[in-house]
């Protein structure tokens, strides 16, 4: 990993949904984080950022987003916005907290 | 009520085609999302955290059973079975699906509902006092203007590309309960000295980054000017608007930068050139909209009931005390719905709840409802002896809430829980200032006290006219929580203060139970509500209260 890169992902909007989804190494998404591809430099990001760009007809507003390694090697959000969406709103056990994963991209 | 002409109706069912193939064409390919989101929020669908909002336009807060159980169907069909009143007389839908926005669009035009306008820089969803046509203090109920205004702003052709959103607010009693100081155009209804009823046109306020309080540029404007001076105001915003800043494109920017006798100036002056080719509306559609809105037959048999329901039920006591206001009939009510229980989310309502009231209007409201800016839900017209029993089906129903004007009566908007723009959350902190009190019982000892909060600088939850204000920031990656004080949100509109540093959420509790402390502390007299007591002190005890352990502040 190059230095001084903090490691990216690539995230967006599901289309039909609305559902938070993050791009996996086979350029397919997944709703949950700990399945996305993690970039490990810049030009890793640049490509992964065309590959969501070039699926504009099932999703929307894709992004970089900065994370944190855990313990396991997995993708963790590094600010509460992206925890939250992670995880869906906090008054009602609603959006991805309760939605059975997988439900395909 | 107003029912849809039909071209109301036409229009209506048009766009709900021309949106449905604009959604099968953003399916399909052939429109970008760059072109299909102007075209989706101009239709109220926002795309927001975890998903799809979609945002009906209740005009002028206005709805019967019929509607309010359609959008009962709609949160059960099509959403997870509830509904968010928002303080722009509004009620969203949080979990809507893009293939089925078409479906529930074609639901609501079935009603004579919509979400047009509902975005965009064009003008918005008109509001209006939530006690129009029942208020004891009203001149006027303004709805006729409203409907009025609803109809010449639809699909107005020159102002659809405004240099940015335009809100309108009308009351016709001269207590404000419309925030009309808040609004690009505030209308208050006020007689001059023939006795003859007119408005006080106010322009230029609003709140978000830059918070203003109107400025009056009519002190009394008959009736029949109303729409060439409202064009006359629109055509000088449209010409010196600021279109290369959108946080300066606001009129209240507009009026601020010009100064407002030089804007009255403009505005007189092209009033004059739009009444020479204004054309009147038909007297016939104003004469239908005054009866389209005329006040339902009242039943003015005097009944024992309600007096005596109170003296022996203390629990309803305390109901009609917070939650009854005065009806310009006596033998009448104005029930106010609370959707603030406590550890609630402000503003919801589940289905079932919606069709509660839907039914309690059909049975004992003369069919209206009301959505307050408040977040609360509005029966404007129940005999008083029916009151007893819809206490007990509201809290029945967990609504009998008794707490409007108190405390745990507070707006939150959505916050980070949906929000894309939000830098903080702020529904759990309404949930939590709300569950504290309660533990203290101390609400009905505090007295009339407004709580807003706002989970962003866009303030849709108004918290620069909240006695108390909260305004949810991110600081440093961690939401962080500023206090602003004396701010109000009626006739005597005043923009609060804050008080400084922001906190950070489990401080931000005590700093609130230590101001409302200060005050119990300070007032004079227990009647003394807590914005009198502000506006004799000053912010200075309150500081004082909140920074005295400087652990406590976090510095901004
Ligand atoms: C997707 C959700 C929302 C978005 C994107 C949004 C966006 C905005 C923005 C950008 C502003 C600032 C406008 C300006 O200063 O020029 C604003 C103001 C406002 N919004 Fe929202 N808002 C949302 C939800 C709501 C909700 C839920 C309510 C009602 C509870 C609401 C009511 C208002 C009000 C009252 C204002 C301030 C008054 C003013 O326009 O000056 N908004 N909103
Ligand atoms: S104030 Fe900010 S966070 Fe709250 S609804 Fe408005 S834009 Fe969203």
């Amino acid at each position: 990993m190059a230095r001084n890169f903090v490691p990216q992902i690539i995230t967006a909007n599901d289309l039909f949904e609305g559902d938070v989804i993050y791009l996996k190494a086979d350029g397919t998404w997944a709703r949950d984080i700990a399945e996305a591809h993690i970039a490990d430099s810049a030009e890793q990001v640049e490509t992964m950022l065309k590959t969501a760009y070039g699926q504009q007809g099932s999703i929307v507003g894709a992004y970089a987003m900065k994370i944190e390694i855990d313990a396991d090697g997995k993708p963790a959000p590094d600010h509460f916005r992206e925890e939250f969406r992670t995880r869906g709103p906090s008054n009602y056990f609603h959006g991805k907290q309760a939605d059975t994963k997988q439900i395909g991209a | 009520m107003y029912a849809y002409s039909e071209f109301d109706e036409t229009f209506v069912r048009n766009r709900v085609a021309q949106f449905r193939s604009q959604v099968e064409r953003r399916i399909d390919g052939s429109l970008t999302e760059d072109e299909f989101k102007p075209l989706r929020l101009m239709n109220g669908l926002y795309l927001q955290l975890h998903a799809y909002m979609l945002r009906v336009a209740v005009p002028y807060g206005t709805l019967n059973s019929r509607q309010m159980n359609q959008l009962a169907y709609i949160a059960d069909k099509w959403d997870k079975g509830y509904g968010h009143f928002t303080t722009r007389q509004n009620i969203q839908f949080n979990w809507p699906k893009l293939r089925d926005v078409p479906e529930i669009l074609e639901a609501l035009a079935d009603v004579e509902m919509h979400a047009i306008q509902t975005s965009g820089n064009c003008i918005r969803n008109v509001t209006a006092d939530h006690f129009s046509g029942a208020a004891a203090d009203e001149i006027e109920d303004p709805r006729p203007t409203a409907e009025l205004l609803r109809q010449w702003s639809t699909d107005h052709p020159e102002f659809q590309f405004l240099p940015r959103k335009f809100k309108i607010a009308i009351t016709g009693a001269p207590n404000d309960r419309a925030v009309t100081k808040a609004h690009d155009i505030g209308l208050r209804m006020v007689r001059n000295e023939a006795g003859e009823p007119g408005y006080e046109v106010i322009v230029g306020g609003g709140l978000g980054r830059t918070p203003m309080v109107g400025k009056t540029m009519r002190e009394f404007l008959p009736k029949a000017d109303l729409l060439p001076y409202l064009e006359a105001i629109l055509r000088v915003y449209n010409l010196n608007g600021r279109r290369d800043n959108k946080y300066k494109a606001r009129i209240k920017i507009l009026v601020h930068e010009t100064g407002t006798d030089e804007i009255r100036a403009l505005i007189e002056e092209a009033f004059i050139e739009q009444k020479k080719f204004f054309q009147a509306p038909p007297a016939a559609l104003v004469e239908g909209l005054e009866a389209a809105f005329a006040p339902p037959l009242f039943d003015n048999t005097q009944s024992l009931a309600f007096d005596h329901a109170q003296i022996e039920n203390a629990a309803f006591r305390s109901f009609v005390e917070t939650n009854v206001a005065e009806h310009k009939n006596p033998a009448y009510g104005i029930v106010s719905v609370s959707l603030k229980p406590v550890g609630g989310t402000p503003g919801d309502a589940t289905s079932d709840q919606m069709r509660v009231l839907a039914e309690l209007a059909l049975k004992y409201g003369h069919d209206e409802l009301r959505v307050s800016h408040e977040q609360n839900i509005i029966l404007p017209h129940v005999r008083k002896a029916d009151i007893p029993a819809v206490y007990a089906a509201l809290k029945e129903a967990g609504l009998g809430t008794a707490n409007i004007g108190l405390l745990s009566d507070i707006i939150a908007c959505p916050g980070m829980d949906y929000c894309a723009l939000a830098t903080a959350r702020s529904i759990p902190i309404a949930q939590e200032i709300a569950v504290r009190f309660d533990e203290l019982k101390l609400e009905r000892e505090i007295g009339p006290l407004k709580i807003k909060i706002s989970g962003c600088i866009n303030a849709c939850g108004h918290h620069h006219v909240g006695h108390i204000g909260i305004l949810g920031l991110d600081k440093a990656g961690v939401e962080n929580y500023q206090i602003t004080l004396g701010g109000d949100g009626t006739e005597t509109a005043t923009i609060g203060e804050r008080t400084g540093p922001g906190f950070a959420a489990e401080d931000l509790i005590p700093a609130i139970e230590a101001i409302i402390q200060t005050y119990l502390d300070i007032r004079e007299a227990e009647d003394e509500t807590f914005l009198q007591a502000y506006r004799r002190v000053g912010v200075a005890p309150f500081k004082a209260a909140i920074y005295k352990d400087e652990t406590n502040a976090r510095a901004a």
